[in-house]
This record gives C-alpha cells, structure tokens and sequence, in this order.
C-alpha cells in the first residue's frame, strides 16, 4: 500500500463490504435516530423564557398537579432530531416522485419567502378589517384567477383541503336542492372514483350508487342516463378521471344531469392537466374544487396543509359559504355572520373557524403570477407530454389497459398483467425505491388489477423521465420472469418492508415507557 | 419560464416518440366547443420573480402586522414566539416536498414525527391516543360530535354557550346535513362558566356534551362533576381546546373525565397567518380509537424486525372504507403537525410549564391594569391568558378606534356573536409572552381616552 510519511494511504483498498454490522447500527449518511421520549428529559428545554411576574394565581382552582411527560430537548439536539429524521424521507426535492393524483410538482420557494413575509404571516384572523386589507386583497386577486381560469361565476375560498371542498359541493348542492322545496336522495359517484368522493356523499347524507365504466377506461353514458332520475341530486365526476382520460362525454352528461334537475359536481383534482386549456364552466360543471396543493404547487407538507376552493355556477352561487370577500368603492369587505346581509340569506353557513388557508392562498397566487396565462397553459401542456411520453414509451413493457383509448392526460394507467405467478405490483414499487425513485401510485383506482398510476407533472426534465422509463423498464422486467430477489426489495431505504398487518392487529399509537423501565423507576 | 425543464428541442423529440405533431394534439379528446386554442386573453402573462415578489410585498405591507404594535387578540388564534430553528426544520425539503407517507419504507421521518406527534398530543390532553391531525380546531370539533354520535347511536348534542362561537357555526352548519340535534345558546358575561346549565340539560337522548376549556370568554371551569353526569347516562364529553399552551398550567381535559378531546393546534409551533393553515388536534380514550376519524400512525417492526412506523388502521379511512368511512378526510394538517412537534420537543414539559406560568402572570398583570381604567369592568372570576372585559360603550367601535390609534386591543363580542345585543359592549382581550408591560400600558392609556 502506497503512504504518506505521516503512515496516511493514499488510494484505497478494494475489501469485500456485504452485509458488514457496524457498532451504532448507522450506515455512514444513513443514522438511526430515537425516539424523543427515549433521548429527551422532562427538565430540559430549548427555549429560554423569561420569568413570570410574581401574580396571584386566576386559575380558578384548577392548577395542573401531575407531570405531562413531555420529554424536552435542547436546540442542537433537536436540530440533529428532525434533521436526521428528515433523510429518512423521499421528497420531491429529492427526486422523481410520480405518485399518480397527487400531483407533485416542484414546490418554487418563493412561495415560502412570500407566505412568511410579516404581513402574511404574521396577522390575527379577526384583527379588524380596515388592517388586513392587503389580505383580502391576496384572496380576493386569486379568487378572481380561478374565475377566470375555470370559467365559473363565484368561489368559495375557505375549504381546507380538497375533501372538505367536496363537502362544500355537496352543502351547496343540497342546499339549493332544499330551498325549492325538492330534497333528493341519491349522489351517483364513477366506480374510479377517489375514496374522498362517496365517503363525502355519504357524510351529507346521500345514498351513494356506483356508476360503471366503459371497457375504455370512461364514464359509461347510457348507464348513466338510464339510471337518471328526480331522485338524483347530483353525480360527482373527476375530469380527467383517475384513468389518466378525459371524459369526453361531461358536457352531455351535465346536460342529463341538468334534465332531470340535478347537479353536476367535479372532482378538480386533476385540473392541473386542463388549466389554460380547458374551463370546466364550459363543460357544464356546477361546482368543482381546486387542490392547491397539487394545480398550484403548494408543497404537500408529509400530507398537509392542503386548500381546497371551490368554484360554483351561477345556480350554486347563492347558497355558498361563509365567509366571503367582496370588493367595494371603500376597499375590501369580509362578509361573514356580523355583515352578511339579507342578500346572503342563502348560504349554507361557515365550514371553518376562519377564512380558509391564507397561507396557501399567498402560495398559490405566487404561483399563478409567476406563470401567468401563457405559462399555465404551458403547464398543462408539457404536464400532459410527459405523461404521454411515458405511457408510449412503456407500453411495451408493461400492459397499458387504456392505451387504445388515445392520448392520457396528465398521468398513464398500468397493469400487473404479465408478471410472473406471485409477483405483484407491490414488488414493483418497492423495487423502483431501490432504484432511487419514489414509487408511482398503487392499486389506484380501483377498476384496474394492480393498477400503477404515474404522474410525472411538467417539472421533470426529459432526462429524469429517461431514468425512470429505464428504471421502471428493468424492474418491470425483473417481475416478468420472477426474480425472486424482487420480492425481498427495497434492500437500501432506510427500512424493509414493514408489518402492516402486525401494525394494525395490536395497535401501538403512542409510545409508553418499557415495562422494565418503570419496573426500575418504582424501586 | 423558470419553473419548466424541458426545451423545445426536447419538446418535439418527445412529440417523435409520441407519434402525434404538437401538445394541441394530445388533447383530442376535449369537444373542439370547450377546447380553448390559445392562452385566456385577460390575464396577464407570467413574471419574473422580481415583479412578482414586489406585488405581493405590497400586498403584504398593507396589513397591520401583530409585531409591530400593542397585541392582544385571541379568540381561538394566538400570537406566540415561535424559536427560529422551527421554522428551519419545517422548510427541509424531505418534510415540506413529501406526501402523505404512503411508501413507509422511504417516509420513516414523517411516520416517526406523526408517532412522536401523537404521543405528545395525548399525554398534553391527557388522553390514550391521538390521531395524526385535522384541519383545524373547528373541524376536529365537529368531527367530535360526529364520532359521538357513532359511539352512542344518538343524536343530540349539549354545547356550551362557551364554545367558540365559529365552532358553534361549522356544527350547525353540518348538523343541518346530517340531523344532529345541537342544543345551544349564546353566553351571558358572566363570571362562571355555564357547567350548571349544561348538567341539568344533559338526558338520555344526549350523545354528547361539548365544553371549551378554557371557554370563549377565558373562563376555566373544573369539568370533572360534568363528566360524572354525561357518564351517568351513558354520553360522552367532549372538551375543545383553542389555546394548548393552558395545558401547561391547568388540569388537562383527560384527567377529569373527558372522553374525547379536541382543539387548536395553532399557538404552538403555528403562526397567526391570518387564520390558516391550522392544526386540529383530537384525542380520545383507547376503547374508542376505531371509531376515530382521520389518519393514525402505528409502530410495527419491518422484514428484519427493526422498529418502524406505518399508516394504520385504515379501514376507518375514505380509502379503503369509501362511502363507510369514518370522516371523509384525507389530505390533512401534516406540516402544521410538524412544526407543534417541534416546538413542543423544544418546550418540553419544562419550557411549557414556564411558558404557561408567564402567559398567565403577563394577563393577570394586565386584568389589573385594565380594572384600573374607568369605564372598564373584568368580567371573569377565572383565566390564563385571555379574559371578557365590558367598556362603557360598543366594543366593536372601540376596537376599530384603537386599530386607528395602532393598537390592536382585543377581539369584540359584538364581531362573534352579532346576534346578542347584550353582549355589544364586550372585549375578549388575549395576552402572552409577547406582550410586554409598555403594550399594557399603551392599551390602558388609549381606553382610559376613548372611554372617558
């Protein structure tokens, strides 16, 4: 071995690695990190606080008289908790992350540095209006954009996440339902319907029934039709469907729906494929909402903070929520319960304590400025050709149900079919997370066996989708034939497959002080 | 456009492969009717980032900001220090740019703070289990009801006049839908809490009883003789917490008797931002976790028996459930959950408890100086860091009278409850660590002009 006079070498030696334990259980980059409760004490904390002036007690009598246990750690080593805990999690910042519906684009950070600028972050809900109107001015311009950019006639700002603008939807459909005198019963929801959709029928207290697809991966049309009837309020559509297609038909259907007296609501999950391209308003649609966090690229946060808006048509317009921001001669004005006057009688009520997430709303409209109306349709565009461009580009290689059916949208639909007896979808995903990616979507939706929906969105380089197809190409192969090794993956994340099963069979959700540690603490 | 890799070049490769001439043809199959041809024309073109942060700076300078003048509003959202690392640790892109941890083997650091998250919830309120969070307070709330009246298979709710009056609203809102029965009245400036009141409404047909604690006006009252009534006939208790820094220096809801507990992630770790995004916060006692709504994050071991954690119990959930769900909620307050974690791990229980001592310490001294001020009466026996004053006149007119004179000097009850003409006088002032003796002193000098 060649040294340095110091006893250094100078090149390295090539030994065989396998499988070699270290002392700490650590990999190099890769550390484990305990838990706070095992690391931190009840006397220790990270913040210095100043003394509280010598009072009397107000508490009424109710003075806290047993420990809460909460651990405390100071800033370093809570700075070193969650910054190791942060590389056991894949991020779009990462890499490629084509989680099929979830839409997860590149998160610009100017929208932090703006959502965090003083004036946004730093105002009290209910601070009186004439102090915030630079607030109600931010909701009000971004309402204005998702009029404009859907074609609709009002907007509903305050649901927060795009479940709970289903909700208001259906609040809003019911409640126009109500008020000529004609309560219905029924919501018909498409068989690849996201969850959210029945469970959100069902919580307004609607009886949900199916409808059923073509063998095209679409709504079926005359299924439909013939099952329209006065007891239908609505049908609940999501256009482009989670097939990765568009629904051709939706205006004839809106059209149906309209006939018989109902409403036609979308699911906006996916608008991020149509917007510059495409105004649901035109198609017929009643009520639709917008997720933020997946159209407008508010970042998904582990699974929020979501926003979801939604847009209305002048029929619904009237019974929507509160509260509200409207635009007159002497600035900006929030209606809610203390201002809303008798030309608001009609809304349903509120769905949220305040007015919806602002720090969203300061994201979102960044983004949409950044972009402006050239740019959003360019997003959509290439959000659609990089879809395409996968779908073609691995239909070879894996069986694509909906290929026939022309071109997907912003994400392409596929199959376990073809793979070896035994071998899954599962296994695929879990390969492509040794192969450095983030899994696409799985067994979503429900019409397809095995489904693998991946979404690649328009902030991904020609180059990162090569890599994939090339990835998603080899794995797929390795499922084809039956490589067994497939099944034990992924080897390189920081953990291997995990008992769900066990998970759920004997719930552990909160951590408890080990037996033996007690034990020990009482003698 | 700074956001969008591919170049034209890439464009029309990728278009080769594709077999069709240009983007407009991959949307053959929008009606030509509905298929817009070019860019919306009344909208402006996309911007640097330059023109577009001086816009919304703008935007943003037209907003009375909390730090920069006498604070004290609360009423369900609070101004707290937030230790800078917080906010740091939140904008790491492998928590900010994840999803909901669906892959757990590569969403370790999500599932391990849900875990931490929920346990930290739990032992706050006192309570067995938490979930992984809702949207907000008032959501969690009605979700409380909900899952009540799941458990107890009836359908009228008892609420306290001492509940947020916007919690009273999403409830009433949504009961409209599904039938619930919410017995309710607006508050009376008293100094007690209305327990009396709530006992002798409770019946069998209760499924719930629904208290805030401390309440609307900042009263605190003990809710251990009210749990022993609801449990008498079989109902639950839920208790709404808006301010979690109380639990610092008051009895949690858990320990006298409530069964779910629900509240306000905000105050800690959370900003103002004008009411959102929030933190909704639930927990309950073990035997009812399945009917909870929401995610929850579970410890199992993987394939070499290593500790890890997954998304569990599911079959609560929309996805796996659809229409049989527990709640219809999915994407929930994930970043927010994060930040309350941290800021609590900073805290723990020693910084809390400090925290709380100065917050009550910081109100009591202001309660006193503000009962010195003519035209002022304190309306409650008990608080910690917010409580009820009446003035002499509207307070709705005196809250927009300080805002002129850079004050923001409390939260009306003329603004929540415009329905209650005798409540028109009332001022909800809210107090913490950030309010400082010269902010005390400013408020009482400015009323002691505008009430005279």
């Amino acid at each position: 071995m060649t040294m340095l006079k110091e006893g250094r070498p100078t090149r390295p030696v090539a030994v065989a690695h396998e499988g070699r334990p270290t002392t700490t259980g650590n990999k190099a980059l890769m550390l484990e990190e305990a838990l706070i409760f095992e690391i931190g004490s009840h006397d220790t904390t990270g913040v210095d606080i100043a003394p509280a002036p010598e009072v009397k007690s107000r508490l009424g009598g109710l003075e806290r008289r047993k420990a809460l246990a909460l651990p405390g750690l100071s800033e370093p080593e809570t700075v070193r908790h969650y910054t190791r805990l942060s590389r056991q999690n894949y991020g779009i910042d990462l890499g490629f992350f084509p989680l099929g519906s979830c839409t997860m684009k590149h998160n610009p950070r100017l929208n932090e540095k703006v959502a965090r600028m003083p004036g946004f972050a730093d105002i009290h809900p209910l601070a009186p209006v004439a102090t915030v109107q630079g607030a109600l001015g931010v909701i009000h311009e971004l309402a204005e954009w998702l009029k404009t950019l859907t074609g609709m006639a009002a907007v509903a700002m305050s649901p927060k996440a795009g479940a709970h603008g289903e909700l208001c939807g259906l609040l809003a459909i019911r409640a126009a339902l109500e008020a000529r005198g004609d309560a219905r019963s029924v919501v018909l929801v498409p068989e690849s319907a996201h969850g959210t959709n029945p469970a959100t029928a069902a919580f307004c207290g609607y009886a949900v029934e199916d409808i059923p697809a073509t063998p095209e991966g679409r709504v079926d049309l005359a299924a439909l039709e013939a099952r329209l009837g006065p007891d239908v309020a609505a049908v609940m559509i999501t256009n482009p469907n989670t097939c990765g297609l568009f629904e051709r038909d939706l205006k004839k259907i809106a059209d149906a729906v309209h006939g018989i007296g109902g409403f036609v609501y979308c699911d906006g999950a996916n608008f991020n494929a149509i917007v510059g391209r495409v105004r649901p308003g035109d198609l017929g649609v009643d009520a639709m909402h917008i997720n933020l966090h997946k159209t407008f690229s508010t970042p998904h946060g582990g699974g929020g903070p979501g926003s979801g808006p939604v847009v209305f048509s002048a029929a619904l317009a009237p019974f929507a929520p509160l509260p509200f921001v409207e635009k007159t001669d002497d600035g900006y004005v929030l209606v809610e319960e203390e201002t809303a006057g008798e030309h608001h009688a009609g809304s349903f009520g509120r769905m949220v304590a305040f007015h919806g997430q602002m720090g969203m709303f300061t994201r979102a409209l960044t983004y949409i400025m950044s972009h402006g109306s050239d740019g959003l349709r360019q997003v959509s565009g290439d959000a659609v050709l990089n879809a395409n461009y996968i779908l073609r580009s691995l239909e070879g290689a894996l069986d694509a149900p909906f290929a026939g059916s022309g071109p997907c949208m912003h994400e392409a639909l596929f199959s376990d079919k073809g793979m070896a007896e035994g071998f899954t979808t599962l296994d695929i995903a879990k390969g492509l997370i040794d192969e450095g990616f983030h899994p696409m979507t799985v067994y979503f939706p429900l019409v397809v066996h095995g489904a693998m929906l991946v979404e690649p969105t328009e902030t991904e380089s020609k180059a990162a989708l090569d890599q994939f197809i090339t990835a998603f190409r080899s794995v797929a192969e390795r499922a084809k034939v039956g490589d067994e090794a497939l099944k034990g993956a992924p080897y390189f994340a920081p953990r291997r497959r995990l008992d769900e099963t066990l998970a759920a069979r004997k719930p552990v959700l909160v951590w408890t002080e080990p037996a033996a540690a007690v034990a020990e603490a009482a003698e | 456009m700074r956001y969008l890799p591919l170049t034209d070049a890439d464009r029309s490769e990728m278009l080769n492969v594709i077999g069709v001439s240009s983007i407009d043809d991959l949307f053959v199959d929008v009606p030509a009717e509905a298929r817009l041809t070019a860019k919306i024309a009344d909208l402006p073109d996309h911007a640097s980032e330059l023109s577009v942060e001086r816009h919304m700076g703008k935007l943003a300078r037209q907003n009375m900001v909390a730090g920069d003048v006498p604070f004290f509003l609360g009423a369900g959202a609070y101004r707290h220090h937030v230790p800078a690392s917080v906010d740091h640790l939140i904008q790491r892109g492998e928590f900010l740019t994840a999803y909901t941890p669906y892959q757990p083997e590569i969403a370790q650091g999500t599932l391990q703070v849900l875990f931490e998250f929920q346990t930290q919830v739990a032992r706050l309120f006192g309570c067995d289990v938490a979930n992984a969070s809702m949207y907000d307070g008032s959501t969690a709330c009605w979700e409380a009801i909900g899952m009540a009246r799941r458990i107890t298979k009836r359908g009228k709710a008892l609420l306290s006049s001492g509940l947020h009056p916007h919690y009273v609203s999403v409830a009433k809102t949504m009961a409209k839908f599904t039938g619930d029965q919410l017995v309710y009245d607006t508050p009376t400036a008293e100094a007690a809490a209305d327990i009396e009141t709530l006992i002798a409404g409770i019946d069998r047909d209760t499924s719930c009883v629904v208290v805030q604690y401390p309440d609307i006006l900042g009263r605190i009252a003990d809710l251990s003789a009210l749990a022993d009534k609801v449990h008498e006939v079989g109902a639950l208790l839920v208790a709404v917490v808006t301010e979690p820094v109380a639990l610092g220096a008051i009895t949690p809801p858990g320990d006298m008797g409530a069964d779910i507990v629900v509240g306000e992630g905000q105050s800690i770790g959370v900003g103002l931002q004008f009411g959102g995004p929030y933190l909704g916060l639930f927990a309950c006692k073990q035997k009812y976790v399945r009917q909870m709504p929401g995610r929850l994050c579970g410890e199992t071991v993987d394939a070499e028996g290593k500790r890890g954690f997954v998304l569990t119990l599911s079959t609560r959930e929309q996805h796996i459930r659809r229409e049989k769900a527990t709640s219809n909620i999915c994407t929930n307050s994930g970043l927010c959950a994060l930040a309350f974690s941290i800021h609590m791990t900073l805290l723990g229980e020693k910084g809390l408890t400090d925290l709380a001592a100065l917050n009550h310490g910081r109100a009591v001294q202001a309660a006193e100086a503000l009962e010195q001020v003519p035209g002022v009466t304190v309306v409650n026996d008990s608080f910690f860091n917010e409580f009820t004053v009446t003035l002499n006149k509207d307070a709705r007119e005196v809250a927009r009278t300080l805002a002129d004179c850079g004050i923001l000097g409390g939260v009306s009850l003329g603004r929540l409850f415009p329905e209650a003409a005798d409540l028109a006088n009332g001022l909800i002032v809210g107090v913490t660590e950030t309010t400082t003796e010269e902010d005390i002193d400013a408020l009482c000098a400015a009323l002691k002009e505008i009430l005279a």
